[in-house]
């Protein structure tokens, strides 16, 4: 068990229990765990479902549908609720509800189970989010080849179009929704801490809560599937989600459930980077990627609320007939288009930035040398992130709304390419003269760069309003997001995952399956994703399953394509699987790439407290060839350093 | 921003004299970049624009086939600085990947550089603003005007009067629904037809609209998107300059039969189109006045059929609840 | 777990996880059976179709849906049939739904038929007017090829509806229209009803209207 509540008993981290008063050591509800959040969510659906059929079924609209969004909806929150209690979300709050003095106890001993519970370190947190990412990214990614496969002909229809929509709007949203915490959940929460020199997180409990709902939301996301699936695809425009059967509600319980997964994480994130750096760690020594999740992190708690109202109006309108998008009594179809853009634009920058910071937190370290234009690089981020909330009109360029607020939006479009290319800028002065080593995170990082280049110039035909016309709803469009998202954030993800495993799990994935994994990903990328771009401007709109028959060759290269990348990433799941999981554990060097990083300065495994003694911190990560040396001194006996002011507590809660 | 070289120490490699400058480094990358830049510029403007979609079909397709082409031709040296740097780095700036760590030396400290800085914002910041002038000027002019601008646009080519009886502009009105397309020709008495046709050369005002969800109409050749929007109507305007099929398609999801949502037209002769025109409205003489007279918009019912705004009131929703027995208690 | 152990374990997720995919792909790629038109000579063909106003079972019993008859001169509860090229194809459509006005009334009246014409209950009509008398029941439209035909409905106050689940015999009121239409070079049309009949539905487009096997579905031209 990775936490032990036992009431009473307060038990500190090696040290030996107080005076015991009442225990609950032995009963069942003190010891939560996945098994009772199956029991819970079977039994919470099971609850919400008759709720919802208890208040709606005698609705003669009811009858007539022959479905019950109630239900629907209620049953997936109460199923929701169910596994969370289960798994021991709400364990702790509810027994000191109950006057019991229960306390956690940190693991001294970390196995296998751990990563099964609800823990409270964020070590943990971080190995479970990267598991739960990766199948979500692979079954996403199946989805994907679901739609290649229909599309190799325009005629012959292997999917039926409404199963191909169910498809379509899956492979969106499984990568949309469930991915937005792809980076900051496996690596912001493992190493946020490490990096500023911290021992926990500033709110552990919240953190794993937000990872433990996303496979609420995964298994409520995929359900769709059974009820019909969704017709709107992962943007969900109204009127026609208000027309969709029950599948839709699915689409709209899930969104709501990651934005709450989003904000819970974002406050988490936050909190620990301001409070909980080591002493010595200023605000100009704050490591590229900490200030990439900083700037994500603000991103995420302001827009995600946005979409959680866009999804409660939504499911208001399926089920007791508001009409706030109903054109006929008084709502309009521009308003779901502005909600959710208001959050989906912002939402793709939550997606770059985390990219932005592995890639510049990289570059360093294969290049040996500082961080170029440092200071510029963090006001670029800074400046993405303020930017990304006035743009969103560019999504609605031809939708008739505001047509004289065109040219501000263009220009607010233009100027975001300003701080972006900062990026640039860094990595380029970063490069300069630099001692390059290609290993595999560092090839997935210049290959995500220059992905990213081709996504960003893309945008800059959207940007623009006339050229927009041609583009807009094509798979230009197409091309350009999966250029960003893909080429861009997935890569830098993928670098990610190279540079960080050997710390986070003590494994270190095999190189020359690493750089298989990365040549054949580049290429058969860029070859599926280019093509796309003349496909769009050539007529062929997105999300269709009949095309004009001259685009069919480009098509049919597109497929094949495709299930090479999909060979492509079988190569990386044999290499992760069989990394981490087959083979026997062996020595590993706790640093292996020879970065400056204070994550680096950590043993490996992770000791549970990360540092035996609070770090102090004397010089940055980047200062390769300045003669510095280690950023801080670490377990040194007089090293230590008691409760500062940036309030560090020393001992376990 | 007043990141500076650090103080210089002793390099692990010590530069020979054979270890090119940065200047030569600079030249070198600079040299190959405006080269590379020279040669491609040109062929991407003057070889590839006049190939590029949407082609050259009408007014407005021409000018955006044009505004591609000059937005091509800018990307052009930004590709080629990014990529020619990268390659010149792997090139010159490598070292052995297994490198043992405590072998693994040290780059120059380079910190920051104001000049490199500073120009790099400066470049950046005039590229985008210019491409923000050109993208509103073209805008405003005729490449804008194909892009769907609401009931009420403020850029209109000349003989546009928001009154339909003073506009000399052709009026079609674009009606999207699950999942056909159909097209009104108010000058026309109204008519509705399946087909649309265009004659050459005449301006063109089309009024888009939806009856149900949102579609948008992409007159492919003709370089007009415009959203249909249930209960709004969305003005775009193209001149089709030669005879031609125009390829027609729905180009926003509205449902399982969206990507069989196409159709296609012809932009023919005054002549023929007066003839097609006067043949529709006599064939559909019985159904004219079944249609509901020609408005902006048509709200759709939730149980069927149009619904005039102007003319009758809302029709009363059921709920499927049953009213309220009158309570015997008073006092409401 | 010892290595090898863990390598079964890592083999037999993968297996588990490959019989998923390969599970839901057949689910997805299963379409409604499709019904070969009656060829009656060279160049020439009768199909035959119902609407009901409620399909009666599972999984939406109150759903409207067509129905197909097949060559043995079964009902069966699909949307998807085949005719051959280059050829007239007879239609004969049972309608046994109430009706109400056409979402657009363009569509009232007849187009794309041969004689542009339908046969409604024995009487040659060119347009029907929704808004009027029993209004409009259902629609059989093939977009692709500019084909729309109206299927009036029966008077709702009718004393002898069909109410019994899917198929309806032409013992209950109904409407009977028939019609030829002209088939050229192979390929695939989509086909659908237009008029909003999906009760429950907001705009009446949702549902039955939105799902394939019910109001809507494929025409398969072949050689």
């Amino acid at each position: 068990m990775a936490t032990d509540i036992t009431a009473g008993a307060t038990v500190r981290a090696g040290g030996e229990p107080a005076d015991p008063a009442a225990t609950t050591n032995g009963s069942w509800w003190a010891h939560p765990n996945i098994a009772y959040g199956v029991v819970g969510a079977a039994a919470g659906y099971a609850l919400g479902h008759w709720f919802g059929n208890w208040l709606a079924n005698g609705f003669q609209q009811i009858q007539g549908m022959g479905q019950n969004d109630y239900a629907v909806v209620l049953g997936y929150l109460g199923g929701t609720i169910g596994w969370l209690a289960g798994i021991g979300a709400v364990t702790y709050p509810l027994l000191k509800l109950l006057g019991y003095q229960a306390t956690a106890q940190h693991e001294t001993k970390r196995s296998l189970r751990s990563y099964f519970g609800y823990t409270l370190d964020h070590k943990v947190v971080g190995v479970q989010y990267l598991a739960a990412m990766l199948v979500y990214f692979f079954v996403g990614g199946m989805f994907a080849l679901a739609i290649r496969t229909e599309l190799l002909s325009p005629t012959n229809h292997l999917l039926p179009p409404g199963k191909y929509l169910e498809v379509v709007g899956e492979h969106g949203t499984m990568m949309m929704m469930m991915m937005t915490s792809a980076v900051i959940g496996p690596f912001g929460n493992f190493f946020v801490p490490l990096m500023i020199g911290s021992r926990k997180m500033a709110y552990p409990r919240l953190e794993a809560l937000s990872f433990w709902i996303t496979p609420a939301a995964f298994v409520v996301l995929l359900s769709g599937v059974l009820l019909g699936g969704f017709p709107t695809g992962w943007t969900g425009y109204a009127p026609l989600s208000i027309e969709a059967t029950q599948g839709q509600d699915s689409y709209l319980v899930a969104f709501g459930l990651i934005t709450i997964s989003m904000i819970i994480g974002g406050f988490n994130i936050i909190a620990t980077i301001i409070n909980y750096r080591a002493p010595g760690m200023t605000w100009t020594r704050l490591p590229l990627f900490v200030w990439a999740m900083l700037v994500t992190a603000m991103l995420m708690v302001l827009a995600a609320p946005v979409l959680a109202m866009a999804g409660y109006f939504s499911i208001l309108d399926r089920t007791v007939q508001t009409a706030l998008f109903d054109v006929n009594h008084g709502g309009s179809p521009y308003l779901w288009q502005n909600l959710f853009w208001f959050f989906g634009h912002p939402e793709v920058y939550i997606l770059a930035l985390p990219g932005f910071g592995i890639a510049l937190e990289l570059l360093p370290v294969f290049a040996r040398k500082p961080a170029f234009a440092y200071r510029t690089v963090v006001a670029g981020m800074v400046g993405v992130g303020l930017l990304s909330w006035f743009v969103w009109q560019h999504h609605l360029f031809v939708s008739g709304i505001n047509p004289d607020m065109r040219p501000v939006v263009m220009l607010t479009t233009e100027l975001i390419s300003i701080p972006t290319g900062i990026v640039f800028l860094g990595a380029v002065g970063t490069l300069w003269r630099a001692k390059l080593r290609l290993t595999v995170p560092m090839l997935f990082v210049l290959g995500g760069l220059f992905n990213f280049l081709i996504g960003g110039v893309s945008g800059v035909f959207l940007s623009d309003v006339p050229t927009d016309t041609i583009a807009h709803g094509s798979f230009f469009v197409m091309a350009h997001f999966h250029y960003t998202i893909m080429g861009g954030y997935m890569f830098f993800f993928f670098g990610a995952v190279y540079y960080w495993v050997p710390k986070m799990l003590g494994r270190r994935l095999n190189t020359r399956l690493g750089k298989v994994h990365f040549w054949t990903l580049f290429v058969f990328f860029n070859s599926t994703f280019l093509p796309l771009f003349a496909v769009g401007e050539l007529g062929q709109p997105r999300r269709v399953f009949e095309y004009a028959a001259s685009l069919q060759t480009l098509n049919i290269w597109v497929s094949i394509s495709a299930y090479l990348i999909g060979l492509s990433m079988l190569v990386f799941i044999f290499n992760f699987l069989k990394s981490t999981v087959i083979d026997d554990p062996t020595p590993i060097e706790t640093n292996p790439w020879g970065s400056r990083g204070l994550e680096w300065m950590t043993s490996t495994p992770v000791s549970a407290n990360n540092f035996d003694h609070i770090p102090e911190v004397v010089s940055g990560p980047y200062d390769y060839g300045t003669g510095a040396g280690p950023m801080a001194t670490i377990g040194a006996p007089g090293a230590a350093v008691p409760v500062s002011a940036a309030g560090q507590p020393g001992e376990v809660v | 921003m007043s990141d500076e070289h650090a103080p210089a120490t002793p390099p692990a490699a010590a530069e020979t004299a054979s270890e090119p400058t940065d200047r030569q480094h600079l030249l070198r990358i600079g040299i190959i970049w405006i080269v590379l830049s020279l040669i491609a510029m040109p062929l991407v403007y003057f070889v590839w624009g006049p190939h590029f979609p949407p082609g050259n079909g009408s007014d407005q397709a021409a000018s955006q086939q044009h505004d591609n082409a000059v937005l091509a031709t800018i990307a052009v040296p930004v590709f080629l600085f990014i990529w020619v740097y990268l390659g010149y780095a792997l090139v010159n700036w490598r070292i052995r990947s297994d490198t043992p760590v405590s072998e693994l030396p040290d780059g120059p400290p380079v910190r920051g550089h104001i000049g490199f800085q500073t120009t790099w914002l400066i470049v950046t910041s005039l590229t985008v603003l210019s491409l923000f002038v050109y993208g509103t000027a073209e805008l405003v002019k005729t490449s804008g005007a194909g892009t769907g601008s609401g009931g009420a646009p403020i850029w209109t080519p000349a003989g546009y009067s928001s009154n339909l009886t003073k506009s000399k502009l052709l009026q079609v009105q674009v009606i999207g629904q699950q999942w056909r397309w159909t097209f009104r020709y108010p000058q026309y008495g109204g008519v509705e037809t399946s087909q649309l046709l265009l004659p050459v050369g005449q301006a063109v005002q089309f009024n888009v609209t939806s009856l149900d969800v949102i579609h948008s109409f992409w007159a492919i050749d003709l370089g007009v998107k415009a959203d249909a929007n249930p209960g709004n109507n969305n003005i775009a305007f193209v001149t089709p300059n030669r005879l031609q099929l125009i390829n027609i398609r729905c180009a926003e999801l509205c449902g399982i039969y969206h990507g069989s949502m196409a159709t296609n037209g012809q932009v023919v002769s005054h002549a023929d189109f007066d003839r097609w025109i006067v043949t529709q409205v006599v064939l559909h003489a019985r159904l004219i006045p079944q249609l509901p007279p020609y408005e902006d918009y048509y709200l759709p019912q939730t149980d069927g059929g149009y619904y005039d705004p102007g003319t009758n009131p809302l029709p009363p929703v059921d709920t499927g609840l049953a009213p309220p027995s009158p309570t015997p208690s008073s006092g409401q | 777990m010892s290595r090898p152990a863990r390598a079964t374990a890592v083999a037999v997720a993968a297996v588990a996880v490959v019989a998923v995919a390969v599970g839901v792909f057949i689910y997805l790629i299963a379409y409604p059976p499709t019904v070969a038109a009656a060829s009656t000579g060279s160049g020439e063909a009768n199909i035959t179709l119902q609407t009901v106003p409620a399909y009666g079972l599972e999984p939406h019993p109150t759903w409207v849906s067509y129905m197909i008859k097949n060559q043995s001169g079964q009902w069966e509860h699909t949307t998807m049939f085949q005719v051959p090229a280059h050829s007239l194809v007879h239609f004969t459509i049972y309608q046994f739904d109430t009706g109400s006005p056409l979402r657009n009334p363009f569509m009232n009246e007849v187009s794309g038929t041969v004689g542009g014409v339908e046969i409604l209950n024995g009487q040659p009509t060119r347009i029907v007017d929704g808004a009027a008398g029993n209004g409009i029941g259902h629609s059989f439209a093939i977009p692709a090829m500019n084909v729309s035909v109206v299927l009036p409905g029966v008077d709702p106050n009718a004393k002898n509806p069909c109410s019994t689940p899917a198929p309806c015999s032409t013992s209950f009121d109904h409407n009977e229209v028939q019609f030829t239409i002209r088939t050229g070079a192979p390929g695939t049309f989509v086909w659908q009803c237009f008029v909003p009949c999906a009760l429950g539905y907001p705009l009446g487009f949702g549902g039955p209207m939105s799902t394939l096997g019910y109001m809507n579905g494929f025409m398969k031209v072949v050689a």
